[in-house]
């Protein structure tokens, strides 16, 4: 494909200079030919990376020669960087040394670009003119000139051969004042073509397979006066996508490569090349090839057809292009696969890499290539689509999807229907091959149980979310969630959510009151939700619940890779009970766990939730009681002591205030000094009981319970999103078919912002649930996720917090009005923000499990939430 | 918080006299602006016989906070500091608030001074100091340690945590009566440094500056008391606490506390008495033996780690959980090892390590042969493949066994060194060590302790699964019956792959 112009002296006429849009342009030409007034007169600034500026840039001085070892380092790391970004680079060099040249072709050939040469051969009278006008070149002596010449010379005859893809040669003033650049797309670029595609995966010469799934699909096929098969359309105009392997082994070749050649001919089909196609390809083009891999049957196939036949698959082949991008750039269509860096990247290497894969140098038992798991470190947008590795069953991996199901071996065949990201299937009507080998299960694509990367999660990341947008984490804060989830939470196979942070009530004003309803109910008034849900606060600590169909693990493990029943964890993602000790359970880790899942999974069983949201597992979101199950530690070291310090310490001081009040001395006045000790005891006294509240014996699983309040998740679908009342239904049948002592229900009144009775009554309940020792509530929109027209997210639910609870809090004597005052200043800003992140986050790891997307993607959010809970916010909110 | 102090009166001299040696007068009640808050003094009885002053200090726990806050190295003015900040026992207990307070209020009297009665302060008196509610870590052997040696009569009763919850046992707290007699100064300095000592608070509200002045205070009972070095330790860990907290990150003390949890659960890759900055007090005195040296087991373990080393002829060295890289240290010694990277998750361990080596301060040519990354082994790590060796030295016991595949995978599987070590305790050899409990592990986070059997099988097995073979050693001396304290497994990759290996 190499393009080398010439044109004679006397002769000027307009010339358009073809340049790839992503290539790297080299400038050949000695000092004073023009470069760079050629290079400002046909790039952007930004586009031109010059010898002479990288000098100045390093050394103060653009001819300053001691520095031109340094300034080409820069240079060259410059063009690299920007070539990496995918940018076409112009260099502004002499270049008339081939190692010079050399490294350049060589830059460009690491970042799998073309390199393009624009050679400016202009007299050397006419550079040395130039020169001499310029003050800071006017000293070269001519002999520098002179060599350059020279070199430039020997070198014009080579640059095809050093590996330019285009030269352009300009030899005049006159030549050089007429030519334009036009950038021409490389040939993979289809970013234009939209589809829908059925993307088809390997096809190995099953015609007749290849047709029935055509059918299935939806095509019409046309066929030919011996009733060959010679096209196929789409009545909605779809674009069939071939991967490739289209020929060998399979009984029927021909008869698929003149449907697929009459397909593309027609525009009703894009075909990218495999490597069967590259192999039979050269056979035909005479090339000695080794007759194997089911190439002879092709051979044997073709020979029956006319030659002109032959020739006609010759060319169909010789002009296949090793990938396609399509739809945008958010579809890659090649046989083999294809890292994120080589799409849409052209070299020899790419192409290399489109048709045979990545492979490791070894061979396996069966003296196959061993393929390198490449898709499991695949990270791009991009969807890539391909074939090449027979597996058993398509599957996604990190936004890539392996086609080849083995049909010529008896599998079936595939279809990948875009964007609608569903699988179509024929089955093989019989083997038509035996394979080398089984069909592997673990091909790459085919299995997720690895272990996630660090680089997944670690340092700053953005996080895309559906109904938030970007979500970013700092590196401090995924450095902490990276120390909680290694060591201390359960398998991230498993740990598909955590529970975002709630923001509190705006702050109430009204006195002797930091929380209260009224303005949970005008603030939602405002964000124009009219039906709120007023659930009571449990008194216990947060868990979300896995619980499978089964207990011995099946389910388990064919949806999470994980033979479990279930699991229990906490808002960081440890392990609720797994070292818990409760009577009556056996003392082993996990006992506690698996006793309670039981209970759990018998009422779920028994309320049909399995059966009516067809999932063999569900996700819930809980409250798990007692608080001091998990909380006992901290209920002793910090609550229980302070009970016990305040109730010593104001003893003593009341009694010592009393005694000197007994005096009866004038100047002893210390009554007001007596009744402020007086109200402090009975503060610390009511702060006892507020604490006590949470604790309780546990005696056996009876004295364990759990308050579900939402189901979150099950097969396929991301429940979080649905309205509460709903939620709310599931959850009241879940408790009501408890028959053992586990399931708490939850109490909820629905209050109609708009109405002033409905609020009144909304927060007469909250006084009733409070005044009784209550937490609290949580009052959520019914809808669950409110967004209003074209705003932000509403919050997702705020707490309204008990005015006795809030001294565990805020501390035994915070409603005393001096502190009540300074405590109202309070700001919530941060944390409704975070509340609203955290929330979207953990939708976001709700639909990427529902979608199906691999374990990295969901960690990735639910790892998030764990990051931004190390955010610095007032922890008393 | 309160206290009372008492004397008992003779003939020649009214009890009362107490009021020229506070500087308080007997008929009045009094308040005073203090730092944390009002402080009271006021006679509950004021007789010839018997005369009782007493401090009350009413902390405002609101201001307290903000007081924290404003301390250097806090400027953010966000309050985003742990929930026992807000709520604790600060306003009622008996601690470094009190005396401060103490040292406030009667400053002359802790001086000595007294005009009026000058052979007053000079002389002991008679006197009982109650303290309804003294925080004391180590409870009340400790209290009387700190103060009978001082010649007072200790009377330390424990308070009941919840009287509800009489499972729950006793609180930290005591109710303590102190009796003796001793000069006022004597007995108020001696309360001002030692109620600080027994507290041994986490969140501490004194400025650095102000425990020297602690320590002078001690003057010179202080040298001669057979508890010093405790009191000195616990003084000198407090400032390293401070600065610590100053300077520490918080992020994931808030996981902890979101969890229910002290920070110092999530936060125990490193020791207590470890993390001290220079591994040690500056104190000289404190240099002194207080505790025994670190075990020599871990020496040996470094040892026996080299050796395996060398035997393979690694020279790129991991250290995989290399917490305060120890074993770094002693690999550079040797020129052998040309490039050395510690890996830990800990970011507190990590920035430990970095002081120790002196990395900032290491010359280029060694800083260049060793690297600290953060980094967790339960996820594959693409920055640690190519190496010749990796040591993982007592860590496996400390990740959940649930969650050895995914460690497993990333070290042999993706990472794949030449030659892997493995160290880990022997739970057989727990009987031999005197100071552990039966029944108990070596270290609170650790997730199992494996006896010779069970490492086995897990080493055979693992090596088995990605192609290794693996041979074993003792580290530590060897016990007939028992076997040795920790046990070694060197691994050798016998199949050339370098590429990730399916698991």
């Amino acid at each position: 494909m190499t393009d080398t112009a010439e044109t004679t002296n006397d002769a000027t006429p307009r010339r358009e200079l073809a340049v790839p849009d992503l290539s790297l342009v080299v400038l050949v030409g000695t000092t004073g030919s023009g470069k760079s007034s050629f290079a400002a007169q046909h790039f952007l600034p930004t586009q031109v990376v010059s010898s002479d500026a990288c000098r100045g840039l390093v050394a103060d001085d653009p001819n300053d020669q001691a520095a031109t070892g340094d300034a080409f380092d820069l240079l060259h790391y410059i063009a690299g960087k920007r070539l990496a970004a995918g940018r076409i680079t112009v260099v502004d060099a002499t270049n008339v040394q081939q190692e010079s040249r050399r490294k350049l072709v060589e830059l460009a050939r690491d970042h799998d670009v073309l390199p393009v040469a624009i050679v400016l051969d202009l007299p050397q009278q006419l550079c040395a003119e130039r020169n001499s006008r310029k003050p800071d070149r006017a000293h070269f002596p001519p002999r520098v000139l002179q060599r350059q010449q020279s070199e430039l010379r020997r070198s014009l005859r080579h640059l095809e051969r050093e590996g330019f893809r285009k030269v352009h040669v300009l030899r005049s003033e006159a030549e050089v004042d007429a030519v334009g650049i036009v950038t021409e797309k490389r040939y993979n670029d289809l970013k234009h073509l939209t589809g829908p595609f059925d993307v088809i995966g390997d096809i190995h010469g099953c015609r007749a397979e290849l047709v029935t799934l055509l059918g299935k699909l939806g095509y019409a096929v046309t066929r030919d006066a011996e009733g060959r098969a010679v096209d196929a359309a789409h009545p909605e105009g779809r674009t069939a996508v071939f991967v490739g392997d289209l020929v060998d082994r399979g009984p029927d070749t021909p008869g698929v490569l003149r449907l697929v050649m009459g397909m593309v001919a027609a525009g009703h089909a894009l075909c990218v090349p495999g490597n069967h196609e590259n192999k039979l390809g050269r056979a035909l083009a005479g090339r000695k090839v080794t007759v194997s891999h089911g190439l002879k049957e092709s051979l044997d196939q073709l020979a029956a057809e006319p030659p002109e036949f032959v020739a006609e698959v010759r060319e169909f082949i010789k002009g296949l292009i090793s990938h396609y991008l399509l739809d945008g750039g958010r579809l890659v269509v090649c046989h083999a696969g294809l890292p994120e860096k080589y799409h849409g990247r052209t070299s020899g290497r790419v192409r290399s890499h489109a048709l045979y894969g990545d492979t490791t140098g070894e061979t396996d038992e069966y003296g196959l290539p061993v393929r390198y798991p490449w898709a499991e470190e695949y990270r791009g947008q991009a969807l890539v689509v391909y074939g090449h590795t027979p597996t058993p069953v398509a599957n996604f991996l990190n936004n890539t999807i392996c086609l080849d199901t083995g049909c010529v071996f008896g599998g079936r065949m595939t279809a990948l229907r875009y964007p609608e990201r569903e699988l179509v299937e024929v089955d093989a009507e019989q083997v038509w091959y035996e394979p080398v080998r089984p069909l592997i299960s673990d091909a790459p694509g085919a299995r997720e149980g690895r272990p996630l990367a660090l680089t997944d999660v670690a340092g700053r990341r953005i996080v895309e979310t559906r109904h938030h947008g970007r979500v970013a984490v700092r590196e401090e804060n995924a450095a902490a969630a990276l120390e909680v989830m290694s060591r201390f939470a359960i398998d991230p196979r498993l740990l598909a959510y955590l529970p975002p942070t709630m923001s509190p009530v705006g702050t109430s004003q009204r006195e002797g009151y930091l929380e209260h309803p009224d303005e949970a109910f005008a603030a939602y008034r405002a964000d124009g939700v009219r039906q709120v849900v007023c659930e009571e606060k449990h008194m216990g600590s947060r868990a979300v619940v896995l619980v499978c169909r089964d207990a011995e693990g099946t389910a388990g493990e064919k949806r999470f890779g994980v033979p479990t029943g279930g699991q229990i964890w906490t808002r960081t993602g440890r392990a609720f009970l797994d070292d818990l000790t409760v009577p009556g359970v056996p003392a082993e880790h996990g006992a506690v766990t698996r006793a309670v899942l039981d209970r759990l999974r018998v009422a779920a069983e028994s309320a049909g939730l399995f059966a009516e949201l067809d999932s063999d597992w569900l996700l819930l979101d809980c409250e798990l009681l007692p608080w001091s199950l998990k909380a006992e530690g901290l209920l002793r070291r910090q609550y229980a002591a302070v009970g016990a310090a305040s109730g010593a310490a104001l003893g003593a001081a009341r009694a010592a205030l009393a005694a000197a009040a007994g005096r009866g001395v004038a100047g002893l006045d210390v009554t007001e000094l007596s009744e402020r000790q007086d109200l402090r005891a009975a503060d610390a006294a009511a702060f006892t009981e507020a604490y006590r509240r949470y604790c309780w014996t546990v005696e056996g699983l009876d004295s364990v319970h759990l308050a579900p309040f939402q189901l979150l998740a099950a097969e396929g679908v991301n429940l979080a999103v649905r309205p509460h009342d709903e939620h709310l239904a599931w959850i009241d049948r879940l408790v009501d078919a408890d028959a053992s002592a586990l399931l708490r229900p939850t109490r909820r009144l629905v209050v109609d912002t708009e109405d002033p009775d409905s609020c009144t009554a909304g927060a007469a309940w909250w006084e009733e649930l409070t005044a009784r020792g209550g937490e609290g509530m949580v009052v959520k929109p019914m809808g669950s996720l409110v967004r209003p027209e074209g705003g932000r997210l509403v919050q997702p639910g705020v707490k309204v917090r008990g005015r006795e609870y809030l001294r565990i809090i805020y501390g035994p004597d915070y409603t005393r009005p001096e502190h009540l005052t300074r405590l109202r200043s309070r700001a919530l800003g941060h944390k409704r923000s975070l509340a609203l992140r955290e929330y979207a986050l953990g939708l976001e790891a709700l639909d990427r499990l529902a979608a199906g997307e691999p374990l990295w993607r969901v960690h990735e959010a639910v790892f998030a939430v764990l990051a931004l809970e190390s955010e610095p916010v007032d922890p008393r909110l | 918080m309160f206290l009372t102090i008492s004397t008992i009166g003779t003939d020649q001299r009214p009890a009362t006299d107490l009021g020229f040696l506070l500087h308080k007068h007997p008929e009045k009640a009094q308040s005073f602006s203090t730092a944390h808050g009002l402080a009271h003094v006021f006679y509950p009885e004021a007789g010839a016989e018997r005369c009782t002053a007493a401090l009350l200090l009413e902390v405002d726990p609101i201001a307290l906070v903000r007081r924290g806050r404003g301390t250097k190295g806090r400027g953010s003015g966000s309050p985003d500091f742990a929930l026992s900040q807000y709520v604790n026992d600060r306003p009622y207990a008996a601690s470094s608030l009190l005396a401060v307070a103490l040292s406030a209020v009667f400053k002359s009297a802790m001086k000595g001074d007294c005009k009026a009665r000058p052979e007053l302060a000079a002389e002991p008196q008679p006197l009982t100091i109650e303290l309804p509610a003294v925080p004391a870590k180590g409870g009340a052997d400790l209290v009387r340690r700190l103060f009978e040696p001082l010649g007072w009569q200790v009377d330390a009763e424990p308070l009941p945590l919840d009287p509800t919850f009489p499972e729950w046992g006793d609180s930290r707290y005591v109710g303590l009566r102190l009796t003796g007699t001793l000069r006022l100064a004597d007995a108020l300095s001696q309360l001002y440094v030692l109620l600080p000592v027994l507290d041994d608070a986490k969140h501490y509200w004194v400025a650095p500056d102000e425990v020297d002045k602690l320590l002078t205070r001690g003057g010179g009972w202080l040298a001669a008391h057979p508890e010093r070095q405790l009191i000195i330790r616990r003084y000198f860990s407090r400032r390293w606490s401070l600065a610590r907290a100053a300077n520490e990150r918080l992020e994931l003390a808030r996981l902890a506390e979101a969890d229910d949890r002290e920070p110092e659960e999530l936060d125990n890759a490193v020791p207590e008495e470890t993390a001290s900055p220079e591994g040690e007090s500056a104190d000289p005195a404190a240099a002194e033996p207080v505790e025994p040296k670190p075990t020599p087991l871990a020496v040996h373990r470094r040892a026996a780690i080299i050796e395996r080393l060398r035997a393979a002829g690694a020279t790129r060295v991991l250290d995989l959980g290399c917490g305060e890289a120890a074993l770094v240290a002693e690999l550079l010694k040797d020129r052998a090892f040309t490039e050395i990277v510690g890996v830990e998750v800990s970011a507190r361990a990590l920035a430990i390590a970095a002081r120790r080596l002196r990395l900032d301060r290491m010359n280029e040519r060694q800083a260049a042969r060793v690297k600290l990354l953060q980094g967790a082994l339960t996820y594959t790590d693409a920055r640690l493949t190519g190496y010749d060796a990796a040591v993982l030295s007592e860590v496996i016991e400390h990740v959940d066994e649930e969650r050895l595949p995914a460690l497993e995978y990333a070290v042999f599987g993706a990472a794949r060194p030449g030659t892997v070590v493995v160290t880990t305790p022997n739970v057989e050899y727990n009987v031999r060590w005197e100071s552990l409990p039966a029944g108990h592990v070596r270290h609170g986070d650790h997730r199992f302790e494996w006896d010779r059997a069970q490492f086995r099988a897990w080493a055979e097995q693992t090596a088995e699964t990605y192609g290794y073979a693996v041979e074993f050693g003792p580290v530590g001396e060897e016990d007939p019956e028992v076997g040795p304290p920790t046990q070694l497994a060197a691994f050798t990759r016998t199949d050339t792959t370098t590429t990730p290996k399916g698991a």
